[in-house]
């Protein structure tokens, strides 16, 4: 057995927890609302960054729908959720109710994964790149026309059950289990699909088996993450699980690195929090110049970022590299 | 269900599958040569019908309404979806040449963004829907039961008419020649002396015009203009080029008159199915049979 690192882990993201806490009392002020809802945010994205790594990065395989799985997460714990605050709006003793709807629309996630994942596998590459887009645009037409859950205009009213606490255990738990599975046997399996099929199965791996297991865990994790944002943002809308926010997404795996879950933590922070200052300087540069620079220069400008990355550090911020902590070790002999 | 297979649906079909049919050709003619899934194609679109608008408005004081300033526009939308095409070629597609493939697919979403977010922050063009103006006088005729207006036979015709010159260009000249043998081997078409850059250039150009010019017939039929307005029509003429087997030309044509017809009749039954046709028809080429209707077969080399 190597060190699996977990109490070290587990100390440090409570520290961590404990610190920010700390920082956003009302009595210290250091980080106020505004502060908290970027993290909030940063932290969700970590969840959908990394569990894209997981299939687009660490099995090899390219999904451009992923948005699509956490559309799903987000409906299905969405419409749960609604439909118990309706019935009882004791919201204190529903969140038993809420995390058991959140981990539902991960399930739903992963059946859609697999639904997805086992007829594509044929396809590399290219091909199941555009098969995955296909089946993102499906789901997002079905939600826009399925009048139950607000058609176009979105599910309105899901209650705000998103808490920090909330956001920050799911974030911690869908790292340390993507990282154990990465490193485990399993993960070595999924790795030797990624680096060359052919030879993975020569040597005895079964390929399909473990394209699968990528395509469902990761549509689980995005599940949760959808479900998370869809109770964060109190709205789920099938446009926000378009094609261009899982081609964002994309943006954020790439920016930290395929394959390494320390570098999609990294830029799923690093560009949540760019995208928001970048936000406060053009609103501030409008007021003084009286031009009115809109939020599409954000994008502008992270379009930008992303050739730019691809053209020059194309293997990403962190290439395939871990963070020493998120390694297990293997016992020497 | 009969009624919905009327002349008018056919003709409608003809006249969508006409436009997809001239962005499916850029699609199918760059992934042939460079095997790159050109995102940004359906923003080169989008390109040409704002260039169409500019020129209108440019040409309009002293040509007046008519033929010769849509022939103007027409050369106006060309040049600037040829050189947007060729600008993107040059700077983002270029230097990944050689990477792996997949780089350039996400640089490709890259362009795509930009385009888009470009033109909808820019301040002379914004987010808003513009209007287009009507550079032909619209007249319509009745021909048995359907409507049909003279729009219709335009952008049949000046499809038509691209199309031939496209076939003629690919299978007579030698920069054709020199297209298909890059799109067979680049190795061996390099060693035979022939500037591959140059050749992917070209297709590049022939491709963006042709991307252009659907702008500019999309802007007069649907006269609707805004910056996103090239997603889902790159989309819709991706699928088709798929579905006639990508890479292939004359494939990429049968496949945009599918998908036009395809689309027509599915939104006349239930607008569900008409939004949702095209990406069912992917799956389904994709599923049952991924080389599509005219591509070829080929094996792993292991």
């Amino acid at each position: 057995m190597g060190k699996r690192k977990l109490p070290q882990m587990t100390l440090i993201a409570v520290l961590l927890y404990a610190l920010i806490k700390v920082l956003s009392l009302d009595s210290i002020g250091a980080l106020n609302g505004y502060f908290m809802i970027i993290i909030n945010r940063s932290l969700i994205f970590v969840i959908l960054t990394v569990s894209l790594n997981l299939i687009n990065g660490i099995t090899g395989q390219f999904s451009l729908g992923h948005m699509g799985f956490a559309a799903v997460g987000a409906y299905v714990s969405g419409t749960i959720t609604t439909l118990v605050l309706k019935l009882s709006p004791d919201v204190a003793s529903s969140y038993p109710i809420f995390i058991g709807a959140i981990i539902l629309g991960g399930i739903g996630a992963a059946i859609m994964g697999f639904v997805i994942g086992f007829p594509s596998l044929r396809l590399k590459g290219d091909y199941l790149a555009i098969m995955t887009l296909g089946f993102g645009e499906v789901i997002r037409i079905i939600l826009n026309n399925i009048n139950y859950v607000g058609g176009p205009r979105g599910l309105l009213g899901i209650p705000k059950f998103s808490t920090f606490t909330i956001i920050y255990a799911f974030t911690f738990f869908t790292i340390v289990l993507i990282r154990n599975l990465v490193q485990s046997s399993h993960g070595r399996a999924m790795l030797a699909v990624r680096e060359n099929e052919v030879a993975a199965e020569l040597v005895g791996v079964d390929t399909t088996r473990y394209k699968v297991l990528g395509f469902v865990v990761g549509a689980f994790f995005a599940g949760i993450g959808g479900g998370l944002l869809a109770h964060l943002l109190q709205i789920a809308t099938p446009t926000q699980y378009g094609f261009y926010a899982s081609a964002l997404l994309l943006v954020y795996v790439y920016a930290g690195g395929m394959g390494s879950i320390t570098g999609s933590i990294i830029a799923a922070f690093g560009l949540t929090f760019l995208s928001q200052f970048l936000q406060l300087g053009f609103d501030s540069l409008s007021n003084m110049t009286g031009i009115n620079f809109g939020s599409e220069w954000t994008m502008v400008i992270y379009a930008l970022l992303l050739i730019l990355i691809m053209l020059y550090k194309t293997e990403g911020l962190m290439g395939m590299k871990e963070a020493k902590l998120l390694v297990i070790e293997e016992g020497t002999k | 269900m009969g009624s919905i297979f009327n002349t008018q649906q056919v003709i409608n079909g003809l006249q969508l599958g006409s436009i997809y049919a001239l962005i499916a050709l850029g699609y199918t003619m760059v992934y042939g040569i460079v095997r790159l899934i050109n995102f940004a194609h359906g923003d080169f679109f989008m390109v040409g019908a704002y260039a169409s608008y500019g020129a209108f408005y440019i040409f309009n004081s002293f040509l007046g309404k008519g033929t010769p300033l849509a022939i103007v526009v027409l050369i106006f939308a060309m040049v600037a979806g040829g050189a947007i095409a060729t600008l993107a070629n040059q700077l983002a597609y270029k230097p990944l040449r050689y990477k792996p493939k997949l780089s350039s697919l996400v640089t490709a979403l890259g362009v795509s963004m930009f385009l888009e977010y470009f033109f909808s922050a820019f301040p002379l063009i914004g987010a808003s829907p513009l209007g287009f103006p009507e550079i032909i006088h619209r007249a319509t005729f009745k021909i048995g039961s359907a409507m049909i207006d003279n729009y219709v036979i335009i952008d049949i015709v000046v499809a038509a008419i691209l199309m031939v010159g496209l076939t003629l260009l690919v299978q007579r000249s030698s920069i054709g020649r020199a297209m298909r043998a890059v799109s067979q081997d680049k190795d061996a078409s390099k060693l035979m002396g022939i500037n591959v850059e140059n050749i992917i250039t070209w297709t590049f150009l022939i491709g963006g015009a042709f991307a252009g010019a659907a702008g500019l017939l999309s802007g007069m039929t649907y006269p609707r203009i805004d910056p996103y307005m090239g997603i889902l029509p790159g989309l819709k003429a991706f699928i088709a080029a798929v579905l006639g087997g990508i890479g292939n030309i004359p494939g990429a044509m049968l496949g945009a008159y599918i998908m036009g017809l395809a689309e027509t009749f599915a939104n006349a039954w239930n607008s569900l199915l008409g939004a949702g046709i095209a990406f069912i028809i992917l799956i389904i080429v994709l599923l049952v049979r991924p080389t599509a209707i005219l591509g070829e077969k080929t094996a792993d080399k292991i």
